[in-house]
């Protein structure tokens, strides 16, 4: 115990080098964390964003369109429904074309309303408006012929775009994953080097504890206690250079993708700590062993 | 208490040969010297004692046990029954001469009294009690090969192997390391040293296992250097 403190200031140099190294990765993992949290924030309100719209015919029974929409609720693939009554499309479309008298008279000279009924699915993966689709396709299909429900479904219509932003979905997260992965083990296997540079200054003092017989325990605690020591003292530092600048892009994010990094990392702090440093120590610990492993073999 | 049984060392598959068919044994108390020209195999003998260095055939015993078949987990714990000293001191140049000696006893998991006690006793019979907060960079050449004695002592070994402890030193110095050694195994400690010192074999009048080009040519019980 002792003995890891007093080599953590007798190698202040190289002590310095190794948290510095491993700060950085701990940086470069913190930062790809918040970008991935961006990324899902946006696809998330993109996916929010797509939506099938089923149109009813003016004659529907309202006991049918509610029938239907309890249905579309009760499927696991859907996320929201929103339901419109023809009143209410109604009033929607003379807000929106209140300046245009030409659509105001013709809708005066009509004694009915002359808009069904629609409701507007949204689903929880983009890659479930299929089934939701073909769902709705056999709603139609069972319809009786001389009472039918539902005019249109515009799913046909935004397959196309449905279809390339779950391809934008698959791409991205892949991406992520794959630099996520790279910048991981590229952050390990430096850290595992310095700290096993680090360790080679100490080679002399490891052979000769074996030569007095001190057992393996007693050479390595010192040196896993000195790697936990740099991951903590990393994983401080990593946060320390992160605030700063999740405090500047914090606004510009809220900007553009409407979401405010700076919010979620305050918000999340404790889970980000908690990861950070416990991944920092993890790294600091496991060189440590791998490193001084090198020196215990006979 | 040290038995080799035609125990040879082959380096390179076998085209270099570091001992060769060695054969002798060590009784308690007893204190040898192996003299012989550098790469006569003296180290290699002292190195497979302490299972640094693995024979390429043959047994060694420490008492009843087969060195060669002591795993790795236990080796410490047999390490702890041999005191080393070495040509180079070995010393951890961070550690004053006491915390040299201190840390050996740390090691074997000796408790704060007992290091208390052993250290000073350790420092004192290598008269070394006035340097014990010195650090190695602070003492002569003679006075760090006998702070690494006191360390190697200090947990009461069974048995002292020095490897050219006197092969850095001046005469005097050699004179006090050698008189040391000689305390020492009067005191009942076996001690086994290598060197290339003619003085040191001929004041000593012990036991001198004589090697050359990795066999024992020589074993005299009260021996000479005669190469």
């Amino acid at each position: 115990m002792r003995a890891g403190f007093v080599g953590f200031w007798r190698n202040a140099y190289v002590s310095l080098a190794s948290i510095f190294v491993i700060t950085i990765a701990l940086f470069v993992i913190g930062s790809t964390m918040m970008i991935d949290k961006l990324l899902v924030v946006s696809l998330e309100q993109l996916q929010a964003k797509v939506d099938i719209n089923v149109y009813f015919v003016t004659t529907a029974k309202q006991d049918d369109i509610d029938a239907l929409r309890t249905s579309l609720e009760a499927l696991p693939d859907v996320a929201l429904v929103t339901y419109t009554s023809r009143e209410e499309a109604l009033s929607k479309y003379r807000a929106r074309y209140q300046s245009d008298t030409v659509a105001m008279q013709a809708l005066d000279e009509l004694k009915e309303n002359p808009l069904g009924a629609t409701i507007a699915i949204q689903a929880k993966e983009v890659s479930q408006y299929e089934n939701i689709a073909s769902f709705l396709d056999e709603q139609k299909a069972g319809e009786e012929p001389q009472n039918p429900i539902i005019s249109k479904i515009n799913y046909a219509d935004k397959k196309e775009s449905i279809n390339k932003l779950q391809n934008i979905i698959d791409a991205v997260e892949r991406g992520s994953y794959i630099s996520q992965i790279v910048l991981i083990v590229a952050a390990i296997m430096i850290t595992f080097n310095t700290i096993r540079l680090a360790i080679y200054t100490a080679r002399e003092e490891i052979s000769i504890m074996r030569l007095v017989g001190a057992g393996n325990m007693f050479i390595r605690g010192p040196f896993m206690l000195q790697g936990l020591m740099y991951g903590f003292i990393a994983g401080v530092m990593a946060l320390l250079i992160l605030y700063p600048i999740l405090l500047w892009l914090g606004p510009i994010t809220g900007v553009f993708f409407g979401f405010n990094i700076f919010d979620y990392f305050v918000g999340n702090f404790s889970s980000i700590f908690g990861t950070l440093i416990g991944i920092g120590m993890a790294l600091g610990l496991v060189s440590s062993v791998l490193a001084v492993a090198r020196y215990l073999r006979v | 208490m040290i038995y080799f049984d035609n125990v040879s060392k082959l380096y390179n598959d076998g085209r270099s040969i570091a001992i060769e068919g060695i054969t002798f044994q060590i009784e308690p108390k007893e204190f040898v010297s192996i003299v012989g020209h550098s790469g006569a195999g003296k180290s290699t003998i002292l190195k497979m004692i302490i299972a640094e260095s693995k024979p390429t055939s043959g047994q060694i015993f420490f008492e009843s046990l087969d060195v060669n078949k002591i795993p790795r987990s236990r080796l410490p714990q047999y390490r702890r029954k041999i005191g080393t000293v070495f040509q180079d001191f070995k010393l951890l140049i961070n550690k004053t001469a006491y915390e040299n000696i201190a840390f050996a006893m740390e090691a074997n998991g000796r408790t704060d009294d007992e290091i208390a006690e052993n250290v000073p006793q350790a420092l004192a019979l290598v008269d070394l009690t006035d340097k014990a907060w010195n650090f190695p960079d602070e003492l002569s050449g003679g006075e760090k090969q006998r702070v690494a004695i006191a360390r190697a002592i200090v947990n009461q070994p069974d048995i002292i192997i020095a490897d050219e402890p006197t092969g850095n030193l001046d005469p005097i110095a050699t004179y006090e390391v050698v008189q040391i050694l000689r305390k020492i195994n009067d005191l009942g400690t076996t001690v086994v040293m290598t060197t290339h010192n003619k003085g040191v074999i001929d004041e000593l009048g012990r036991r001198v296992i004589t090697m050359d080009g990795g066999r024992i040519i020589r074993d005299d019980v009260s021996g000479k250097y005669v190469l």
